[in-house]
């Protein structure tokens, strides 16, 4: 099997930082790169974007950051639409919509599921993120999001697709969307920080007359009886369990410490993570 | 050798180079000349023409020639003209007339120019990577780059990756694990957006005229800010300059005021303390006397606690990168976003705080970025009432008597007064934490259970952006009373422990504090000694001529409006030499001295910058500023108040040297220590300025030689490569590469010091009772109450609960107990603005650098979290609650009005669960200044957020700013603007 491009992306790494956003406009803004990409517009295009999600409330709140772009996929919706061998896979798996064949072929664009294919009003032209592929023939060891990045979100491998399984699986990673079932080349791990739901909460203990944080609180959460998760509280008594479906439904919580306790709480999981506020054990 | 042969070999030397570099044949030919060599008395000489391009010579003295270069005798000439030259005596010589020019300025400038032009000429910079592809180096901002050029156009800006080359990174071992820093250099967006901001839209590419600006006739100067400009030659612009600059010498001393920003583009040459400091001496001007800024609470108020005076108030941070790393369980973010501006070196190893479990905290009203990348605890006090939660911790660690009492025993005094106050005793309110709860609106539960993990864990306190100071709280209206608890917290948990100390792992890498390299605030080529750290080491290490002003009037920055409107200003200055410092007063005008004729303005960034900016508008729509010039790269919010515009290029098209975050001595002293290792950039100039632009270097040494001071200034024609070449001389670089090497390649990484040798971690001498041990010559020898080098700066030599050298100065928002003062930016404590129920919190921005980034067509523009685009306008994002937009009827990327009585600014909205209800939050500072109607009477639509905070003191007897908090009123923006401005300055 020939070795292939593939771009791990770690959601949990991501700063926001824009620094993969900015080293993309610096590379494709006023450069022709002829065979590969026309010159990015001035303005709008995000061939790299970061997408946000915040999760929770007040005091438990997260703002996570995605950096999205062309998957590179296998089975590429684009390339379906594609006239005139508008679009090529290349034999390392990089994804290269021709700048001068592409010419007016707007349907590039609608075809793209993840909206990462952008439309050059002035050129009629579809653009998207080329993965460096022209630096990357130039001798260059990784693209630019990823030499650029100071906290080190990505990771790019180019291996077989035997091995980038292995480590898809060992690394529990994920593609986006993968009911489009395009076969994506981009990675994501830790994207349950932009998918999934939390609930979380401050849990308070009286003692002696004095309200006080309470550590060390168990913290069960149960589906239909089921234990789908636990947790401890921490010195400010608050707790987060992580990783729930959005949409998931009804959730019973039980919180206690020692013989301190309250009557189970029925939670549920719809679109948002949850803060449940101060839970008093009595 | 013989003068004579010296002088004829000099001649072969010139035809050699013009045979050799078809650069310096062009050279040659652009001037018909005669210049004489001589010795003073005519004895001896020796005559070289260049005439189209050929070079002619004679011995002997010609009868006829358009300069001359003289020598008092054959020995001072053998040694000035002799290779490798020898500075020091090349200065000795000039300074001490033993050599002097005859002749033209104009024309001596290009001649000296021409011969060191000849032993340059061959130098060679840059790495061909192929393809026609030169890869340069430069620094910037927000980082050392390498930029790759084709065909004299810039393809791309990259981060620095080092070589195997390149000295190794260092090492931490620490519980277990080794940590290493990534072998390259991180950027900050502003530095990895610069291309864009070459070929902005907005460059200006021409000297410019007001439209309606005639120096000898009606200036209209009503009109600026409002009208066009036109493009005229910088012939003209520089006689109008020039004449404006005689007329208002003419007026008495001082009568040209030099204004420029806090900042500037990176390099130790085109700094505004250097080129603009040699000028600005030989012109004798007023000048700006700045403000300690983003230090402000740290240099009024902390300091009396500790001295570190020419720390600005801060605490030493020396080594405590490795310390926290091994010993450290728990990190307290106090006001602490280091993870937007400065870059991104220090983020690498907060991700090892976090491998190694390092539990982390976050106080601030806005759940910030570094907090959330890092996670932890979030506690959000209502602004300005930090010192409540503070003082609440106090409180339970005096109670529960979980203090480091030893230390508080040997190494502090008035702990005693203070534990009194804190029980309530003084005052019958104990600061417990109920009390402070109807303050900051923290759970008293949740500042118990703070203070306990915090006594019971060993601490750092990352107080303010950078751990160690600045930015954050300090720099809001109680920003001193934060500050003082910020370093009593540090007291009562005795700082410099082991794991026990302050940062946030953003300062205090081990890095080689001894390798010299000149930083900034030495100055360059400024030959000011008094005004810049330039006596330290760069006078003796580059010697240079010294220039002094013989102006001694300043105004306060932050009055600069009043100074102009009313006619004088006054406040204190920022003396960090001695805590004292701060207690003498500046103020303009100063006796026998003019007033202000002319306004010198480098770059234009006070519309953005400066609060209330509106008064800046009325003062430079004022005749009582009859002239201003203002030297740009870009058109931005200030630069259509000037009556005459430079055009300045950017650093990408001069040659500069410089060392990222290298401030120098005296000021934040080893700064670099931010890095993961010391670059020394060869600033290259990567292509040649853009239209007509020049760097600021040359125009104002085109200015000079119209008053016969080029050679002066120039030291004799002098280039900006020249004197790159005279500072890699000058520093511990030239003892370990050759400029050649170096010149070519374009950076040297610093390489780190042995284990053994690095620097101790900084306070720890303080808190073992040993004399001072941290590479730091200060305080000041004569700061020291005992022997030399024991106990800190204070007059007691201990840590102070009780400030005594706050009895000097009658200040009731700095009492020497920092009791609490609740803030007056508080909806339900200030009457004066009634009907203004939000607080505005300002922040340093996170992807531009000030105003360095934004707007002008940089690609920051298109980040939705700074601007947001509506109709083709980006407007500046503000932050705000859930139930505030909800009450408002806002969404997210709605435009949105802010104002009170100073201003009206309107912002794009971004709505949040990051910052709570009653919290706005805004960044400074905006680039651009559109106003919707009258400038200074109207609504901004640019995002000059900084129109709206006070331009008040922070306390009485200081000269501070205090833009962090402020009181507004927000609504959706209706497009109609009504707003005019409630009074005049």
């Amino acid at each position: 099997m020939s070795n292939k491009w593939n771009l791990i992306v770690d959601v949990a790494r991501c700063d926001n930082c824009r620094n993969c956003f900015l080293a993309t406009k610096d590379e494709h803004i006023g450069n022709d790169f002829p065979g590969y990409a026309a010159s990015q517009p001035q303005k709008k295009h995000s061939w790299v974007d970061i997408k946000h999600k915040e999760r929770g409330h007040y005091p438990i709140v997260e703002a996570n950051f995605m950096p999205v772009m062309c998957n590179h996929c296998d089975d590429a919706p684009c390339m379906k639409v594609a006239k005139d061998g508008a679009i090529t896979k290349r034999a390392d798996g990089i994804i290269i919509i021709d700048p001068e064949k592409s010419k007016g072929q707007k349907a590039i664009v609608d075809a793209c599921p993840y909206g990462a294919v952008y439309w050059n009003e002035e050129k009629q032209i579809p653009q998207a993120w080329i993965f460096d592929a022209h630096l990357l023939d130039d001798g260059w060891t990784k693209p630019r999001v990823e030499q650029s990045c100071p906290t080190s979100v990505f990771r790019s491998l180019k291996i077989d697709d035997a091995e980038m399984q292995r480590i898809k699986e060992q690394e529990g990673l994920e593609v986006l969307n993968p009911e489009y079932e395009s076969k994506p080349r981009v990675y994501y791990k830790n994207l349950h920080m932009m998918s999934a739901c939390f609930v979380g909460g401050s849990v308070v203990i009286d003692i002696d007359g004095v309200e006080e944080c309470a550590e060390g609180a168990e913290v069960v959460l149960k589906q239909n009886g089921t234990e789908v998760a636990r947790a401890t509280t921490d010195v400010f008594g608050e707790f987060k369990i992580d990783k729930l479906e959005p949409q998931s439904g009804s959730y019973e919580l039980q919180v206690s410490s020692g013989s301190a306790n309250i009557p189970v709480m029925d939670v549920s999981v719809g679109a948002d993570s949850l803060y449940l506020g101060v839970i008093k054990l009595a | 050798m013989k003068f004579s042969i010296i002088l004829w070999g000099l001649v072969q030397a010139l035809r050699v180079a013009a045979r050799i570099y078809p650069k310096f044949a062009d050279r040659v030919k652009e001037r018909n000349v005669i210049a004489q060599f001589k010795l003073k008395d005519n004895s001896a000489g020796r005559w070289i023409q260049f005439k189209d391009g050929k070079i002619k010579s004679g011995a002997g003295i010609h009868e006829n020639p358009d300069l001359a270069l003289f020598f008092q005798n054959k020995a001072v000439a053998v040694e000035f003209l002799t290779p490798p030259f020898d500075q020091l005596a090349r200065i000795d010589a000039a300074k001490n007339f033993k050599v002097g020019m005859e002749g033209p300025d104009e024309l001596v400038v290009w001649f000296a120019a021409t011969l060191t032009y000849m032993t340059t000429v061959g130098w060679k910079s840059g790495t061909d990577m192929g393809n026609g592809v030169t890869r340069y180096t430069n620094g910037t901002n927000g980082g050392p780059i390498f930029v790759y050029v084709k065909d004299g156009k810039i393809v791309r800006i990259t981060p620095m990756e080092f070589d195997d080359d390149d000295a190794d990174s260092w090492t931490i071992e620490a519980r277990g694990k080794k940590f290493t820093p990534p072998r390259r250099t991180s950027l900050a967006a502003h530095g990895l957006a610069l291309k864009s901001l070459v070929y902005s839209e907005d460059r200006i590419m021409s000297p410019m005229k007001r439209v309606d600006f005639d120096v000898d006739g009606e200036r209209n100067i009503q009109n600026r800010g409002k009208s066009e400009f036109v493009p005229i030659s910088w012939d003209e612009a520089l006689d109008i300059v020039v004449k404006e600059i005689r007329r208002s010498k003419a007026k008495g001393r001082g009568a040209i005021f030099a204004n420029t920003g806090s900042h500037h583009q990176w390099g130790n040459f085109g700094h505004y303390l250097s080129a603009f400091g040699r000028f600005t001496n030989l012109l004798g001007c007023t000048k700006m006397h700045g403000s300690p800024d983003s230090w402000e609470g740290w240099f009024w108020g902390a300091m009396h606690h500790w001295g570190n005076s020419m720390r600005l108030g801060t605490p030493e941070f020396y080594g405590t990168v490795e310390d926290c790393l091994k010993e450290t369980e728990m990190m307290v973010f106090w006001s602490s976003d280091p993870d937007k501006t400065y870059g991104y070196e220090g983020t690498v190893r907060r991700a090892w705080a976090k491998e190694l479990g390092i539990k982390m905290v976050h106080i601030d009203p806005y759940l910030n970025h570094t907090a959330a990348l890092m996670g932890g605890k979030w506690f959000a006090p209502k602004p300005g009432t930090d010192a409540a939660f503070a003082q609440a911790l106090c409180h339970v660690w005096i109670t529960e008597g979980t203090y480091d009492k030893e230390f508080v025993e040997n190494r502090t005094q008035g702990f005693g007064e203070w534990k009194d106050y804190i029980l309530g005793l003084l005052d019958n309110t104990p600061k417990s934490p109920e009390w402070q709860e109807a303050e900051t609106g923290i759970p008293a539960r949740d500042v118990r259970a703070l203070a306990r993990e915090w006594s019971r864990k060993k601490t750092y306190l990352g107080a303010g952006s950078w751990g160690c100071g600045l930015g954050g709280a300090g720099r809001g209206p109680m920003g001193a009373q934060w500050a003082r608890m910020m370093a009593i917290l540090g007291a009562m948990q005795g700082y410099g422990r082991p794991g026990v100390n302050f940062g946030n792992l953003q300062f205090g890498a081990p890095l080689d504090f001894s390798f010299y390299f000149p930083g900034y605030a030495e100055g360059g080529m400024s030959g000011e000694l008094t005004a810049s750290a330039n006596a330290a080491n760069n006078y003796q290490r580059m010697p240079h001529i010294v220039t002094m002003s013989t102006v001694r009037q300043s105004i306060p920055r932050k009055f600069i409006p009043e100074a102009i409107l009313e006619g004088k200003a006054s406040g204190h200055m920022t003396d960090v030499s001695t805590v004292q410092g701060q207690f003498m007063k500046i103020g303009y005008p100063a006796p026998g001295h003019a007033k202000i004729e002319m306004m010198y303005k480098y770059g234009s960034s006070s519309l953005g910058t400066q609060m209330d900016s509106n008064r800046y508008v009325k003062m430079y729509q004022s005749d009582k500023l009859p002239f201003v010039v203002n030297q740009s790269i870009w058109w931005e919010g200030e630069t259509k108040f000037a009556d005459v515009v430079l055009p300045a290029c950017t650093v990408f098209e001069h040659d500069d040297i410089g060392e990222w975050y290298n401030v120098g001595a005296g000021f934040v002293h080893h700064m670099y220590s931010m890095n993961n290792h010391r670059v020394i950039s060869m600033q290259h100039k990567c292509i040649e300025p853009l239209g007509e632009s020049k760097s600021d270097h040359d125009i104002l040494l085109e200015i000079m030689k119209r008053l016969d001071m080029g050679a002066m200034y120039s030291e004799g024609g002098n280039t900006e490569l020249d004197w790159c070449k005279r500072a890699f001389d000058s520093s511990d670089m030239s003892k370990h590469t050759t400029w050649k090497k170096f010149l070519k390649k374009g950076y040297y990484v610093v390489p780190p010091v042995s284990e053994g040798t690095r620097a101790p971690t900084g306070n720890r001498w303080f808190y073992e009772g040993r004399k001072k041990d941290t590479p730091e010559p200060y305080p000041l020898p004569a700061d020291y109450v005992g022997d030399y080098g024991e106990g800190l700066q204070t007059p007691s030599g201990k840590f102070e609960f009780v400030a005594t050298t706050l009895n000097n100065i009658d200040d009731s928002g700095r009492p020497p107990l920092n009791k609490y003062m609740p803030t007056y930016e508080d909806p339900s404590r200030n009457a004066e603005l009634e009907g203004y129920t939000l607080q505005l919190l300002t922040p340093h921005t996170r992807y531009p650098f000030h105003i360095m980034g934004d707007e002008k067509g940089c690609t920051i523009r298109d980040i939705k979290d700074h601007r947001v685009r509506v109709d083709g306008y980006e407007y500046l994002v503000a932050v705000i609650s859930g139930l505030d937009a909800e009450k408002r009827g806002i969404q997210s990327d709605d435009l949105i009005r802010l104002w009170n009585k100073r201003g009206s600014v309107v912002c794009a909205a971004y709505v949040t669960d990051r910052v709570q209800p009653g919290v706005v939050s805004a960044p400074t500072a905006s680039a651009e200044y559109r106003p919707a109607g009258e400038p200074g009477n109207s609504t901004d639509l640019g995002g000059c957020v900084n129109m709206l905070n006070s331009s008040e003191n922070m306390t009485e007897h200081t000269h501070s700013i205090k833009p962090n908090t402020t009181l507004i009123q927000m609504e959706k923006w209706t497009g109609v603007d009504t707003w005019k401005r409630a009074e005049a300055v």
